[in-house]
């Protein structure tokens, strides 16, 4: 392969409200089997990019776990890798990572040592597959220096969250604004990059001596009008999970068959660390509707609209609706839930009622649980 | 030197006729169990979870499926610097090429391996038995015992003793006598099969036996090693442990897993068992319409219809309206529309019509083999094709891919076998 990967997952997000606090927006559970990070690693694996560079910093312990062996993604190899880097103290630094930019200035002697012409950045919150060598294949063609891949908003889609950008008829990107406040551009960025590495390097270096830190405003914009930076524009499924509305959001898209079947069905797969737990059990009184239930569940109750983590077990006469349970909680009986995102490894007790009256409910109890 | 104190030997050679069509392509060990799981899974795990990293798998039969889900043993933890796991099959040799011809013959053909770990002890395991067991603790026994051989048996009602080899043994477990399928047993205590030899002792006896024809360690070996006066004993073990080798046995052992509490529960925390899912870790989607009850399901299944005391493996799809009941659906089998599915095994990849009928009618035996295709139940072999709207009565036998015109009037009747060559693509 001609690239190597870099995957920016050390962003907090305090949009996802209670959820970051124990784990990085990349590490977070999505579609009852996967963590977030999943698909950008499937994605590079899949369009055999060798070697993948995984920048983390804030609560990596969730995400370091789940990386903890590489061969999921076939990553195990003598060529290339998987390598996760958070900041480090050494002579000349004592920095956190102070942006995305500076993350890459800190590990930029990965980058040099590298041999691979290009590098694919991307984020580790996008749920999305792609094949990267079509977007390098289009980067090479159109001789530009930075190729941004960027995605019409749905009609109504609130766009201040992202990166909105404007580009003339030969897609050159003329306009690029960062979570703008009030936009007329539809076309958003993904947050996904290819550029030259040497180019990188020599970007990268130059903002440092400058003392600027963010990839999007001091590289992006800041030589928008100096470099050729072009858009990709994508019409398949990615969403990203930054904010708690999005993360349920995307959850429950994979309730949707054409969904599922992108993902699940369609070449090639997703890959995440397996679990080794048993299939899921569905015992006297369970009712289950419209449902995505991952392996090691127990189900005694009911369940409508709903996505049922890993090893979740669901109490007698519970009731669970448009809700998220993430993976291992406990369920005790004649609990009701409507409307929430139950967070991983709880344990709620019986006759517990959670209802999100406005939006989404994050609900964290913290119980003891007693083993049985 | 490279030293491992106990090293395993899996015997997965054989091809398990009495599971009928479910072996036809591939070893019983290969054979789907409880869902997701294949047979060898549970000694495999057994293995690992005893702290046993050096296992050679002994292949034979109809060897593919075995090695590609066995691969480099990922999924078990076996794919190790030195040991880990290493499929053995029969190989040529400069003279006296042979099969494996029995049990012990094919653990002698393989005596380079074994050495080349330079073992003290060597556990003999065969591939086709549903159970946990800590093989480590059996081994504290057989050196506790100074013992040359310890065999694994477990106590049997008393009235069935006569199916089974027996071990008669004194009051400190050190076996007296065997009795094979013995009309009147001395004990009710049946060998499993199970064996953990002293290294040295078990080389002599291949050795000194090596010309036998069929060599057996039941019939063979340790009669041997009895008659040597070694010291032999039993390893009393009274946990769930379940012979699959009847159609009627391996249904039953699949629907006690759906117990609210089975007596074999695979969702203890501390003895998992492993396997390798192929790749697909979904999670299972269940629809508006469906209904389920009493059943376990695997990774990527989608549920149309309604499922109640049913095993269905990975990456099923159930289709609307059809109503499934005391059934094992294996992976990435697709049952149409408005069908209804009665006491039926249905192995992988295969693809059921619309409006197909299973398990009708009355329970007359199979007119091919009654002994096999019994218990009522239907059984379609892998890759097999059912068009719409056929009905199937009991005690009946499908494989291959079958078109209308197969069935008279569009049945096929209890007691009858359909076996039609080719597969699906």
């Amino acid at each position: 392969m001609r690239a190597v990967g870099l995957i920016l997952a050390g962003g907090n997000s305090n949009k996802m409200r209670e959820l970051t606090h124990k784990r990085a927006v990349a590490a977070m559970p999505v579609a009852g089997s996967y963590r977030a990070i999943d698909f950008a690693l499937s994605n590079m694996s899949n369009s055999h990019v060798q070697k993948v560079a995984v920048l983390t910093q804030y609560n990596a312990r969730s995400l370091n776990e789940h990386l903890n062996s590489s061969k999921w993604w076939d990553f195990g190899r003598k060529q290339g890798g998987l390598y996760v880097f958070t900041p480090t103290i050494t002579m000349d630094n004592g920095y956190w990572y102070r942006g995305t930019a500076d993350a890459i200035y800190q590990n930029l002697d990965f980058l040099k040592k590298c041999h691979e012409p290009y590098v694919i950045i991307t984020s580790g919150d996008g749920i999305y597959k792609m094949d990267y060598n079509k977007v390098l294949e289009y980067h090479i063609e159109k001789k530009a220096d930075i190729t941004v891949v960027c995605k019409e908003l749905a009609q109504g889609e609130d766009a201040s969250r992202f990166g909105t950008v404007k580009m003339n008829d030969n897609m050159r990107i003329e306009e690029f604004e960062e979570k703008p406040m009030i936009t007329s551009a539809t076309t958003i960025s993904t947050g996904i990059y290819v550029i030259r590495r040497r180019l990188l390097i020599e970007l990268i270096e130059h903002s440092a001596e400058e003392e600027r830190y963010d990839f999007v405003s001091d590289i992006l914009i800041r030589y928008k009008n100096l470099k050729n930076i072009y858009g990709y524009k994508i019409k398949d499924y990615w969403n990203n999970i930054s904010t708690v509305e999005a993360y349920y959001q995307t959850n429950m898209d994979f309730l949707k068959p054409e969904v599922r079947n992108y993902f699940f069905k369609q070449y090639p797969d997703i890959y995440s660390k397996v679990s080794d737990l048993p299939p899921a059990k569905y015992n006297p009184g369970s009712t289950v509707k419209n449902s995505l239930v991952a392996s090691g569940s127990i189900i005694n109750g009911t369940v409508e609209n709903s996505v049922i983590f890993k090893k979740v077990f669901v109490g007698n006469n519970c009731v669970i609706k448009n809700s998220i349970i993430l993976n291992d909680v406990y369920l005790g009986d004649n609990t009701y839930i409507e409307n929430c995102i139950v967070e991983s490894r709880d344990t709620i007790r019986a006759n517990t009622r959670h209802v999100g009256e406005n939006g989404v409910k994050v609900v964290v109890e913290k119980n003891e649980r007693y083993a049985l | 030197m490279r030293k491992k104190e106990m090293i395993a030997m899996l015997l997965a050679g054989g091809q398990g006729s009495r599971l009928g069509v479910l072996t036809a392509k591939v070893a019983k060990p290969a054979v789907a169990f409880g869902g997701k799981y294949r047979i060898i899974d549970f000694p495999l795990s057994n293995c690992i979870n005893s702290g046993i990293d050096t296992v050679g798998v002994l292949t034979q039969y109809r060897p593919l499926r075995l090695n590609t889900h066995i691969g480099i043993g990922v999924p078990w933890d076996l794919d190790r610097n030195i040991g880990g796991v290493t499929v053995l099959p029969p190989y040529e040799k400069s003279t006296n090429s042979e099969w494996y011809t029995g049990t012990a013959n094919a653990i002698f053909q393989n005596l380079d391996y074994m050495a080349s770990f330079n073992p003290d002890y060597v556990l003999i395991l065969s591939g086709d038995h549903i159970y946990k067991m800590d093989y480590e603790v059996m081994l504290d026994y057989h050196k506790a015992n100074n013992a040359d051989i310890t065999i694994a048996a477990m106590p049997v009602p008393m009235e069935e003793a006569s199916r089974f080899g027996i071990v008669v043994t004194d009051d400190d477990g050190k076996i007296t006598e065997f009795q094979e399928k013995p009309p009147e047993p001395k004990s009710n205590l049946a060998s499993m099969g199970i064996y953990i030899f002293s290294w040295p002792v078990l080389r002599d006896a291949l050795l000194a036996l090596k010309d036998e024809p069929g060599c057996d360690f039941g019939k063979h070996i340790i009669p041997y090693c009895h008659g040597n006066g070694q010291r032999l004993f039993a390893y009393e073990y009274n946990g769930y442990w379940k012979d699959v080798g009847t159609l009627g046995s391996y249904w039953e052992a699949n629907m006690e897993l759906i117990d609210i509490i089975p007596e074999f529960n695979l969702y203890e925390e501390f003895w998992k068992i492993y396997t390798n899912t192929n790749g697909i870790l979904p999670p299972q989607y269940i629809s508006e319409q469906s209904v389920i009850e009493r059943s376990i399901i695997c990774n990527g299944s989608e549920i149309y219809g309604e499922v109640h005391n049913c095993i269905i493996g990975s990456g099923v799809t159930i289709g609307e309206g059809t109503v499934v009941r005391d059934s094992i659906i294996m992976n990435d089998t697709v049952v149409g529309k408005n069908c209804v599915i009665d006491k039926s095994i249905v192995a992988e990849s295969c693809k059921i019509g619309d409006n197909v009928t299973l398990g009708i009618g009355s329970d007359v035996p199979n007119k091919l083999k009654p002994a096999i295709y019994s218990f009522g139940l239907v059984t379609i072999g892998e890759n097999s094709l059912v068009p719409d709207g056929v009905q199937i009565g009991k005690n009946t036998a499908i494989s291959g891919v079958t078109v209308k015109e197969d069935y008279p009037d569009g049945v096929l009747e209890s007691g009858e076998t359909l076996i039609k060559a080719g597969e699906m693509a």
